[in-house]
């Protein structure tokens, strides 16, 4: 059962109190945009074996989004960040690419 | 036979004696005793069938690998079956029976498949019952039923109690052994807080047995001071009969510990499951003995050597008089002096290895023991399901019988594998060893956790460490490490320890190795789910490599032990048909829990009620006094329609819907979804949310809405009342409010998070009573203090108030076709006020109404439900609810979904009534019949049914249902299948079935 630290509230939360959303940092595409650009966004996602960026509610606590940075093989987690932004914080992209280089590209 | 050896037995009680039955059958025991070892004393060793044949089975091992010697404990609603009697603790009243079998253990009629075997090879499942196709149903499938299944289900109501328990922990020890012990030791005198658990309920394990030697003196002396430091360390917690079964994710791990199970009736739970979230693991869980394939290994009396020896030592129990040991590695030689030691005969010690020249083989020949090396066994004598005799062969060859000697019981040895499925759950590797051919725990590969760093570490034998000095010093080395990652310094240290060199052992994985395939076809590695060497062959044979399909195919480790016993064996039997080394074909994977938990553990205290909680609104007592038939809605019970004495629940719900038609209804609406959007961004939120235009509402006003996921498919509907220029009041579905409310903190949250808007979720605050009916004004005017006028409160507005002397929000807005006003009033004050309005109401005839009838009047009025019309798959424009999809929006969710070509296609299933022409109602889900069938042979479909009542106001079956290109086909009538495989015909018709004007709700 994995746990994360809710940027929010600072509890180090089990898995059970938080609930998954999936890859974060998803840019939408609305009315106008290409099919292939809407299918993308709709549709595709990483699934890395490796390093992934990705949203977690802590909903049986304080109800805030944030985001995660962790390995989907290791389990080694990098850091969580509020939701409110558009790619991780610099210290935790750090702390990642001392450790994959390649991650994350 | 078996018997009680008159002295000796280092865990049993002599002056203690205990009752206990055995399929009815009336025993004694000592305390101490297991049951399997209180059976052995009694000359009990018969104690099961396997699954497949039925064959007769013996005890096989004395601890949690015991595959064979499974019961039933207990009775009525302490039953459970598939209890191995090999951890079962004695006590006195102990009832027991056998599974497996019909009608007695003894002569049991399925016994009949073993002499069917050769036609019941692997795969045969798969093989067998193919054809005919009718067979299937009418021969294979209830043949297969009544024989499947091992044990029996306990009865319902079980009386005991069971309890989770949470603890955060430094240093999780999983095993009581010396290795575990050590680990302890090691961590007592530093500050981290630690948890030992031992599955069994003694310490030590099985170091005393096997005669180790610690500082000068005897294991056991060296493991009761051990215990006696623990537990006068206030950072150590000692748990007995607790079984750590899982590590997962982050360091959590789970431990379920048999509390009562061997003082039934005594005060707490019977059993507690441990939640335990560690900094670190040490899994000092030791090994496990294998057997030897042998043609006739699976005959009662054919036991592991360390078994053989445990009952001996521990219990003070002859298995029987003269014991052949057959090993092919030196730790046998240790069951074979115990043997002696005790008085007991062994009549040869067969070693398949060449030459058997270590001190322990030494120490035998110097007993007097017979010692035949480069030997094997080739087949097994019987007689009443006894072990007679042993055929002794060689080794090399292919099972010529050199000669027969007599015996009653054969200790067997294969080897040791260490224990390693607790390192392996969370992902850490192993390793092939080419000297005790075992795997063992990598440690370069090992579980990582939250921090990326190791979490989990081996002690003792399950390291792969096989000696005692070695056990001590892995423990040590391991619980350091442990240690220094929790920012604890400990010393490196262990006792002194003296063992026996060991000779190298050998492979052996199939006895005689040139055996044919009769005799592989006796050979068993499965013994409980009767998987043999050959099967093992044939699939290999067949073409299966993997190991995890050769598993399935074979049922191979499938059984309740989870192959504790086969695995290594198969794997290796797997590897040698497929012509590989054994690390190339690897193992199963590993998974919790390590030996089988009760359903009464995993539920905790969550059953009955406690198992969910339950919503009630403030109404809910009235609804009780007055007849409700519940139903659930999400975590709700809603009344589904309130029954007179007598009445029939149809008969309650055609009143409910004709009283309320023609007169005045009432309903307890109170689980709708209530969410508040406020903000100066509100509106523009909203727009986003809903299909069609909500900024533009005006305050006082209402507007029934829809919302659409971003794959445009419709998720929610609802009224929506603007409160002020800032502030709306969002209704949602019953079962729809909290992820509606969670769906909107998302958007909010992660894409429009500079948007001024804030939402909270009101549901519970609220009261909210429908009062529906032609006399809804009438009553709402006798109640008083409120204008309810047409004129000043018009459809589809609302206005805040003092009704009836309770501040009150009443919203005109119908879901029944009816003159309808929705009161909401603070929840405190829900009960009041309904009961005021029954009060009040009661010249009306006032009939509360259930949620059956508000379908009922919802569907004659054409308006569809979340969850019937739609079901994931549905958007609005299928349910011709173009009205409510904005054009002038460039954007909402499920605006760009709702462009793709498939869904912009005029050519879907739509929305349209259905009436059957002979008037009876259309089964619910039916499928419209069309023309031909699909590639798989299948009836093409066009349509299906999404609603379907008994209309009590038109007196027949209506329904509404997805049909394609439906509203272009109206008065065409069609066919629909009913479960029986006839059909029935329905014509296409508007589906508002009532006031299709509107002119009731609008009055």
């Amino acid at each position: 059962m994995l746990k994360f630290t809710c940027p929010y509230c600072g509890i180090e939360a089990s898995e059970t109190e938080l609930h998954a959303g999936g890859e974060a940092h998803l840019k939408r595409y609305g009315p106008g945009s290409a099919d292939e650009e809407f299918e993308g966004y709709l549709f595709l996602r990483k699934n890395p074996k490796g390093v992934h960026l990705e949203r977690w509610r802590h909903a049986m606590g304080c109800g805030k989004w944030f985001l995660a940075a962790r390995h989907t093989s290791t389990l080694e987690v990098f850091g969580t960040y509020p939701a409110q932004t558009h790619e991780p914080p610099a210290e935790i992209l750090e702390k990642i690419r001392a450790k994959y280089p390649e991650a994350l590209k | 036979m078996s018997t009680r050896l008159p002295t000796g037995g280092r865990l049993i009680d002599r002056s203690k004696r205990l009752g206990f039955t055995f399929n009815g059958k009336q025993y004694q025991g000592f305390a101490g005793d297991t049951l399997a070892a209180a059976l052995l004393a009694n000359d009990q060793v018969l104690m099961g069938r396997s699954f497949k044949y039925h064959r007769p089975r013996g005890v096989v091992a004395s601890g949690a690998e015991e595959p064979n010697a499974l019961v039933g404990l207990g009775e009525g609603g302490r039953f459970e079956p598939n209890q191995r009697a090999t951890t079962t603790e004695l006590f006195d009243g102990l009832t027991a029976i056998s599974q497996n079998h019909w009608p007695t253990l003894d002569y049991d009629v399925g016994a009949v498949n073993a002499g069917l075997s050769r036609f019941l090879p692997a795969g045969f499942y798969y093989k067998t019952f193919i054809h005919p196709r009718a067979a299937w149903k009418h021969l294979f499938e209830p043949f297969i039923r009544k024989s499947a299944g091992l044990g029996k289900p306990s009865n319902p109501g079980d009386p005991d109690r069971y309890e989770h328990a949470f603890v955060h922990v430094d240093l999780l020890i999983v095993g009581g052994g010396i290795a575990g012990l050590q680990a302890a030791l090691t961590a007592a005198g530093t500050g981290a807080k630690v948890l030992l658990l031992e599955q069994e309920a003694h310490w030590g394990g099985r170091a005393p047995v096997d005669g180790a030697e610690i500082e000068g003196e005897p294991a056991d002396v060296w493991i009761k001071r051990a215990v006696e430091t623990l537990e006068n360390a206030p950072n150590v917690t000692l748990r007995t009969r607790c079984m750590g079964s899982g590590v997962y994710d982050h360091g959590y791990a789970l431990a379920y510990e048999r509390c009562t199970d061997h003082t039934p009736g005594a005060a707490g739970p019977r059993h507690r499951l441990w939640r335990i979230r560690a900094g670190q693991i040490i899994t000092a869980t030791g090994a496990l003995e294998r057997p030897l394939s042998f043609p006739g290994n699976d005959r009662p009396g054919v036991m592991l050597a360390s078994a053989v020896r445990d009952y001996i030592v521990n219990y003070g129990v002859s298995p029987g008089d003269r014991v052949v040991v057959v090993t092919n590695n030196d730790d046998a030689y240790r069951t074979a002096l115990a043997v002696n030691d005790s008085g007991l005969s062994v009549a040869c010690i067969v070693d398949a290895r060449p030459s058997a020249e270590g001190p322990l083989a030494q120490a035998c020949r110097d007993a007097g023991i017979r010692v035949e090396s480069g030997k094997a066994i080739c087949g097994v004598g019987t007689h009443s399901k006894r072990l007679k005799s042993v055929d002794i062969c060689a080794q090399a060859g292919e099972g010529a019988v050199l000669e027969t000697i007599d015996c009653e019981v054969v200790a067997m040895s294969g080897g040791w594998s260490p224990v390693v499925h607790l390192w392996s759950h969370c992902g850490g590797k192993l390793l092939w060893s080419e000297d005790n051919f075992h795997f063992y725990p990598d440690v370069t590969r090992f579980p990582t956790s939250d921090n990326g760093a190791q979490y989990v570490r081996t002690a003792g034998i399950a390291s792969g460490a096989m000696l005692t000095e070695q056990v001590l010093e892995d423990a040590s080395k391991n619980a350091v490490a442990a240690l220094a990652d929790l920012g604890h310094s400990a010393e490196a240290w262990r006792p002194s320890a003296t063992g026996v060199e060991e000779a190298k052992m050998a492979p052996v994985w199939v006895m005689p190795q040139g055996a044919s395939k009769a005799k592989k076809s006796k050979m068993w590695l499965d013994f409980q789910n009767d998987v043999k060497v050959s099967d093992v062959e044939l699939a290999a044979q067949e073409g299966y490599q993997s190991v995890e399909h050769t598993k399935r195919y074979t049922t191979l480790g499938m059984a309740t032990d989870q192959g504790k016993l086969s695995n290594i064996n198969g794997l290796a039997v797997l590897s040698g048909a497929l012509n590989q080394p054994i690390p190339q074909t690897g193992t199963t994977t590993f998974r919790p829990p390590y030996t089988p938990i009760s359903m009464g553990a995993i539920a905790g205290p969550g059953t009955g009620n406690t198992f969910q909680p339950l919503r009630k609104t403030p109404i809910h007592a009235w609804h009780e006094a007055n007849g409700a038939d519940w139903e659930p809605v999400g975590q709700w019970r809603r009344p589904y329609c309130y029954t007179k004495a007598g009445e029939s629940r149809e008969a309650a719900v055609s009143r409910e819907v004709r009283n309320t038609r023609k007169s005045l209804g009432l309903l307890d609406a109170s689980t709708l979804g209530k969410l508040l959007v406020a903000g100066p961004d509100a509106g523009k939120f909203l727009d986003m949310l809903y299909t069609n235009m909500m900024s533009t509402l005006a305050p006082g006003k209402c507007r029934y809405g829809l919302m659409c996921n971003e794959n445009g498919f419709l998720m929610d509907d609802g009224v929506v009342a603007r409160i002020d220029e800032t502030t709306f009041l969002v209704h949602t579905t019953s079962g729809g409010a909290d992820h509606i409310h969670a769906h909107m903190e998302d958007w909010l949250q992660c894409e429009w998070w500079d948007w001024k808007v804030y939402t909270a979720n009101l549901t519970e605050q609220y009261a909210q009573i429908a009062v529906v009916g032609p006399n809804g004004r009438k009553l709402l005017e006798k109640l008083g203090g409120m204008d309810v006028s047409k004129d000043t409160l018009p459809f589809m507005q609302w206005a805040d108030g003092t009704l009836a002397g309770i501040p009150a929000r009443i919203f005109r807005i119908s879901f029944s076709g009816e003159l309808s006003y929705e009161i909401a009033v603070p929840a405190n004050r829900g009960l009041e006020l309904w009961e005021k309005i029954v009060e009040a109401g009661a010249e009306w005839n006032i009939t509360p109404y259930g949620t059956e009838a508000l379908h009922v009047m919802r569907a004659e009025k054409g308006f569809i439900m979340i969850g019937d019309e739609t079901d994931g798959t549905v958007i609005p424009q299928d349910l011709n609810l173009h009205w409510a999809i904005s054009k002038k929006k460039g954007d909402f969710l499920g605006k760009r979904a709702q462009q793709r070509s498939h869904m912009a296609s005029a050519d879907r299933w739509k929305l349209v009534g259905l009436e059957t022409i002979d008037g009876s109602v259309l089964p619910d889900g039916a499928y419209a019949l069309g023309e031909g069938s699909n590639a798989n042979g299948q009836r093409n479909t066009q349509g299906r049914v999404t609603s379907t009542y008994h209309s009590p106001t038109l007196g027949r079956g209506i329904a509404m249902g997805l049909v394609h290109n439906g509203p272009e086909r109206m008065g065409e009538v069609i066919k629909f299948n009913k479960v029986d495989g006839s059909t029935v015909e329905a014509k296409i018709v508007d589906p508002v079935f009532y006031d299709k004007d509107g002119e009731k709700q609008n009055v």
